[in-house]
């Protein structure tokens, strides 16, 4: 649906120029949620508006599907059609095109605030040739769409935070767009309005088949709705995968820092520093533990322990659903004679289980 | 009553005709020259607005133009401009002096005002509104008339409310130099033939017309902040 390739944005600062977005390439296959994680300044935000043209590229195309492809070079756009090899400069008229396409939205909504959510959602359909009649339609389905019809005649002053929002995903998906890109749509709201965004969004991917490219610093949005994600660090992407193999393989320091933050077991850090009894006192091999789904996860615990002879002891524990499969991470220690405790990790590794030893420093391997 | 107003203010009473002549001069100023300085004020507002290092239509070289120029004028002095603009003002509307006289000097006067007004309002406007509608399709004269000139029209009131009152201000000034109005009324009536109820009442009227402007102008910016001026239901 969407082919990035080799893009590069620089800003142009004071002393040194910023490359916000670094020879980034990526495909976006149609019907699916690709999660761009990162922390702030990482490029993210840059690189999703390079998708619809706010921000233009040095260098570097973007291919969508229906429309053709916009290639950049020493930074002026160059258009080709779909299946086209020529190209011709980019005009107003084909980002037009390519942006009536492409629905967005954002952290603070920008809604017109002088405008109520009628006018709000018919502000896009003005330009689509539609009369009076058939713009009235369109938006009221549009409403109902995002459960707001009653609203019809408010302004966005009256409205909360995640009902603006909705007015936001109704006004950016009047043209009929077959992508929305999601800009941090939920970090400005509190968790119970993130959670029904999030599930309209998912719900109008699978009506709609929309694809939805969706960029955030909250791995719990990833893991809600992403069927894909990329992680980008100093504007690259340093790693991109399913979200199941991302969550539950992490390459990179920083996926995995993203990956901790969101099940918790990334607490045992904290632990470790404050000298907590809880793994001080049990003097045992201190391990990590991931658990997908090709392994049986709690009844190898009792297994591994009568087998071997050991004592494990869990520390902290955290199971959870992603893209429907079970995923479970394990701290605890393990604690025994050396020799046994060796034959533990190495018999659970053979069972599919990613045993990672945090500390070792009890027993002599 | 017209007992009454002849022993509260006899001069006033006496020249009342000219009072009146003053009064619908300086109207005629006030309205004539205040058209012409919200469409200009508007026009080179926006033009710096677009122009502007990261605007919609970023062009340094107009941009410059238009915020020196702008910068030159809001400096010179009023009366200083009123004569210094005799020339050009006699070659455009063939007169330097009434109403028709200082209409050219008024614009001049009050239009890099009412630009700075207008930028500063339109400044006002979140810039992510500016992306959200970029992003759905608008073009340049979309984001101009349907995001700028649209969200700020608050602001946009309250600029005209100050920049309507410092026209008042204005036009009376004129008048001393030969244009009519309150102002000369004032001072030919008033100050130089030592009628100080005349005077007096000059000021009242001025105090009053300010007010009423100001009292509009607050309403109405009140009523358009986050809300459309004319309600229409769908």
């Amino acid at each position: 649906m969407i082919w990035i390739h080799e893009i590069t944005k620089v800003f142009q600062g004071k002393e040194t120029d910023v490359h916000a977005v670094n020879g980034v390439s990526l495909s976006i296959a149609k019907g699916e949620i690709y999660g761009i994680v990162g922390y702030s300044g990482a490029g993210k935000s840059t690189l999703v508006r390079c998708i619809n043209f706010l921000e233009k590229p040095e260098r570097g195309s973007i291919r969508v599907e229906g429309f053709g492809q916009i290639e950049a070079r020493d930074g002026r756009l160059y258009y080709s059609g779909e299946g086209q090899e020529a190209s011709v400069p980019v005009t107003e008229k084909h980002l037009k095109q390519l942006r009536q396409g492409i629905g967005m939205i954002f952290q603070h909504f920008n809604l017109m605030d002088r405008s109520t959510v009628f006018e709000n959602v018919a502000y896009a359909l003005k330009y689509s040739g539609m009369k009076k009649p058939g713009i009235r339609e369109r938006v009221l389905e549009l409403l109902d769409l995002v459960d707001l019809r009653d609203k019809v005649n408010a302004y966005p002053s009256e409205l909360s935070g995640g009902q603006k929002q909705r007015v936001a995903i109704a006004r950016a998906l009047a043209n009929h767009p077959q992508i929305l890109l999601s800009d941090e749509a939920t970090s400005a709201l509190d968790p119970e309005a993130t959670e029904s965004i999030l599930k309209l969004l998912k719900d109008l991917n699978q009506r709609l088949g929309l694809t939805i490219v969706l960029i955030t610093h909250e791995m719990a949005v990833v893991k809600a709705i992403c069927d894909r994600m990329a992680v980008m660090e100093k504007g690259r992407v340093v790693e991109e995968g399913s979200v199941y193999d991302v969550f539950s393989d992490p390459q990179q320091t920083i996926t995995r820092h993203f990956v901790e933050s969101a099940s918790g077991l990334g607490n045992v850090h904290k632990l470790i520093e404050s000298g907590s009894p809880l793994i001080g006192s049990s003097n045992g091999v201190l391990v990590k533990c991931i658990y997908g789904r090709e392994s049986v996860g709690d009844a190898l615990i009792s297994e591994v322990s009568r087998r071997f002879g050991v004592n494990m002891n869990i520390v902290l524990a955290n199971v959870e659903l992603l893209q429907d499969s079970p995923l479970g991470g394990l701290i605890m220690t393990i604690a025994g004679r050396p020799e046994d405790v060796e034959a533990a990790i190495r018999y659970m590794r053979e069972c599919k289980v990613k045993v990672e030893v945090i500390d070792n420093g009890r027993v002599a391997e | 009553m017209g007992e009454w107003l002849n022993n509260l203010m006899p001069n006033v009473m006496a020249y009342l005709d000219k009072f009146w002549e003053s009064v619908a001069a300086t109207a005629q100023m006030f309205l004539l020259s205040g058209i012409f300085i919200f469409v200009f004020g508007c026009f080179f507002g926006v033009l710096l607005t677009v122009t502007r290092k990261g605007g919609i239509w970023e062009n340094p070289v107009i941009y410059q133009i238009v915020d020196k120029v702008t910068n030159v004028f809001r400096s010179i002095p009023f009366v200083i401009l009123l004569i210094f603009l005799i020339p050009f003002t006699r070659w455009i509307v063939g007169t330097a002096i009434g109403v028709k006289g200082a209409i050219i000097p008024l614009i001049v006067g009050a239009t890099p005002f009412f630009t700075r007004q207008v930028e500063a309002a339109l400044a006002g406007v979140d810039p992510g509104k500016v992306e959200a509608a970029t992003a759905m399709g608008s073009g340049k004269w979309g984001v101009i008339f349907r995001v700028y000139l649209h969200e700020a029209v608050p602001d946009l009131i309250r600029a005209v409310t100050i920049t309507s009152i410092s026209l008042i201000g204005l036009t009376t000034m004129a008048g001393a130099v030969g244009a009519g109005g309150i102002g000369s009324f004032a001072i030919n009536y008033g100050q130089n033939l030592h009628h100080q109820d005349i005077v007096n009442v000059c000021v009242i009227l001025l105090l009053i017309v300010v007010s009423i402007v100001q009292s509009i102008g607050n309403a109405l910016a009140k009523r358009t902040t986050n809300h459309s001026l004319i309600d229409r239901k769908n």
